[in-house]
């Protein structure tokens, strides 16, 4: 592991049991993350990436099956730790999240201020007052006004909502951050402005991100490496400067040919067929189905191939 | 009053200073004010014409969508439809009304009843609008089916929504919109609730019932990438108002309105060098509708204004090139 690498996730996986089989939600899932880098982690609905996140900040529902792989943070595997350990040295001191919809995730009879100054009481024993000063460098950080400290969640719009979120997130100074659909709810203008908020941050704090989307064209405002997930499983990882030019599973070019852009002349393009059910998966490549490129070896299961900084789960770059 | 069909030049629907306004809530006597969701907004659209409105939530695109479908009534101002005025419609009239108009919802599984099947959804506008034959109504939803299609039709017809995909459910919602074979579709939204791929599939399906019906469709979306592939004109709504109209390709290549510069400008196309490079966004966001500022809404947040001009008069429409309306003293 080099000094850059911040988080190493190796041969994750993450099935929930259900009354039809058992979900696989997150399946022998790779991946690195560097100090101060972006990743972005696309991918459609249902595809596992929300579960990922998850299994990374193990925050998991009850009806678990299987929870296994290495989560390195740093030097220390953090699967090995207890679930207080975790709570008490990872999740929110090293790293932290921002939940989907996260405007309607804040508490609404709390005190916006109260709600961001908690983490440091919880986690860092910090008296009221520090923590409540420390919710205030981290409004101004996100650029809500201090009078907003004493508001509750419903006196603010949305865009503000989120700001919010995005600094109760930040209030304990965290090396990684969990980025779950964070505009998907928000206005075109709003959007921008978080996302430039977001990048601001990213420079200022040395955070690094992961940034869970299915939006493809907001995705490259942050994003240094690009990670595409189908049906529970990582397709192709690359810099976003070569996955945006060039993408190279069959998966990811469809995906990236069905966003209609504003500049450009290409008409948009669909993928025909819908992705398979996350229970009782079969054998073999699991877009073949609805692969243009499909070939016999596609009955088998294609091994990660990885030249350089890329790496993608297809039979033709064999 | 029904107005001389030969004036309307053609025209589908014609949209004359409509205004929208909600009471607050009245404590006691007096007015408490009140929400201005539609303020002075002016379209015409021709038969068988595919337009955008585009604007943030909150800038009343949903009221005035709402209103087209004869759903809100207008406080001031008027809708004609085919040399109509809706107005002046009773209630079996209005009811023949929407029957030539469709709708088609944002998130299809909220629009469809979840205890109804694809059959019943789709055969209850037949029976509410006094279809009475069993067969003609048989055949008629089979048409629709395959018209989105969705085949085989029998296997679809006794599904429930939860059985569907979603990009299934909303070719259901949009059956639904078509099988009165209305002459225009409002569609709120249709595939924000959508994944990508599915999308763009749906978005080609609405184009290609246009084409083929001579359908007129308004579009209303926060989105401007994806309008552009699917309507002819793009309006630009901003708080209440209609701020800039304009064909396609002028709108993209000659924005003049500051607001649709900044909308422009904030919508991204998958680059990578898009994260080098912060946007140049207008700070603030868009006002309260219940004391909109004076002059031009769009002024406290506007790189562009002219001091002693902007936050004083209300802009009227300028037409600087022919067809393309914008509401901005930039262009007097």
């Amino acid at each position: 592991m080099t000094d850059a690498s911040l988080l190493r996730v190796e041969d994750l996986n993450l099935y929930f049991r259900t009354t039809h089989g058992d979900v696989q939600a997150v399946d022998h899932v790779d991946l690195e993350l560097n100090r101060t880098e972006a990743i972005v982690i696309l991918g459609e609905s249902g595809c596992g990436k929300t579960s990922l996140a998850r299994a990374i900040l193990r925050l998991l529902p009850r009806n678990v099956a299987k929870y296994e792989g290495k989560v390195h943070l740093g030097d220390t595997d953090v699967m090995t730790l207890s679930d207080e350990e975790f709570r008490r040295q990872v999740r929110w001191v090293k790293m932290s999240m921002v939940p989907q919809a996260a405007m309607n995730a804040l508490n609404p009879v709390l005190r916006v201020g109260d709600q961001v100054a908690e983490p440091m009481m919880v986690h860092f024993a910090a008296k009221k007052q520090d923590a409540l000063e420390q919710a205030s460098t981290m409004f101004q950080r996100v650029g809500v006004p201090l009078g907003f400290l004493n508001r509750y969640a419903f006196e603010l719009s949305g865009g503000m909502r989120q700001r919010i979120a995005i600094a109760m997130a930040l209030t304990t100074v965290p090396s990684l951050v969990i980025l779950d659909e964070p505009t998907s709810a928000l206005d075109v203008l709003t959007q921008a402005n978080i996302f430039n908020l977001l990048k601001r941050i990213k420079q200022e704090m040395e955070i690094s991100y992961i940034l869970i989307t299915h939006d493809i064209a907001t995705s490259s405002e942050l994003a240094n490496r690009v990670a595409v997930m189908y049906a529970g499983q990582i397709v192709e990882v690359d810099d976003a400067s070569h996955f945006f030019a060039n993408p190279r599973h069959p998966y990811a070019q469809k995906l990236l040919a069905s966003v209609p852009r504003l500049r450009g002349d290409e008409e948009p393009e669909f993928i025909s067929g819908k992705p398979p059910s996350l229970i009782g998966l079969g054998e073999g490549c699991r877009f073949a189905p609805r692969c243009p490129k499909r070939f016999d070896q596609c009955d088998q299961d294609p091994p990660m191939l990885t030249t350089g900084r890329r790496s993608v789960k297809c039979w033709l770059y064999a | 009053m029904s107005m001389d069909t030969s004036s309307m030049n053609g025209k589908l629907l014609k949209v004359e200073d409509l205004r929208v306004w909600f009471e607050l809530r009245r404590w006691g006597f007096g007015r408490a004010g009140y929400v201005r969701a539609v303020d002075g907004v002016n379209f015409t659209l021709e038969a068988g014409e595919a337009i955008g409105i585009v604007g943030e939530s909150g800038c009343g695109k949903t009221t005035l969508m709402k209103t087209i479908l004869g759903l809100n009534t207008p406080t001031d101002g008027s809708i004609w439809f085919q040399g109509q005025d809706l107005s002046d419609k009773g209630r079996r009239e209005t009811r023949d009304y929407r029957a030539m108009v469709g709708f088609v919802q944002q998130d299809p599984y909220g629009a469809l009843a979840p205890f109804m099947n694809v059959n019943r959804t789709l055969e209850e506008p037949l029976i509410v609008n006094g279809v009475r034959d069993r067969n003609v109504r048989k055949q008629r939803i089979h048409d629709v089916m395959k018209e989105v299609k969705m085949e085989p039709v029998e296997e679809f017809l006794p599904k429930f929504p939860h059985m569907l995909s979603g990009g299934q459910q909303q070719r259901i919602v949009i059956a639904r919109s078509m099988i009165l074979e209305p002459k225009l579709i409002v569609a709120d939204e249709p595939v924000s609730m959508l994944d990508a791929s599915v999308r763009v599939e749906i978005l080609k399906l609405l184009r290609g019932l246009q084409d083929s019906h001579h359908l007129a469709v308004i579009y209303v979306t926060h989105d401007l990438s994806t309008v552009r592939y699917f309507s002819e004109r793009i309006f630009v709504m901003y708080a209440a108002k209609l701020v800039e109209k304009a064909t396609v390709d002028e709108l993209l290549n000659n924005f003049m309105h500051p607001y649709t510069e900044a909308l422009l400008a904030a919508t991204s196309d998958p680059d990578a060098e898009n994260a080098l490079i912060m946007k140049d966004v207008p700070p603030g966001e868009p006002p309260s509708l219940i004391e909109p500022p004076p002059g031009c809404r769009f002024h406290p947040r506007c790189p562009k204004l002219i001091e002693g001009l902007c936050e004083v008069k209300e802009p009227p429409d300028f037409e600087p090139v022919p067809g393309h309306q914008v509401a901005c003293w930039l262009y007097q």
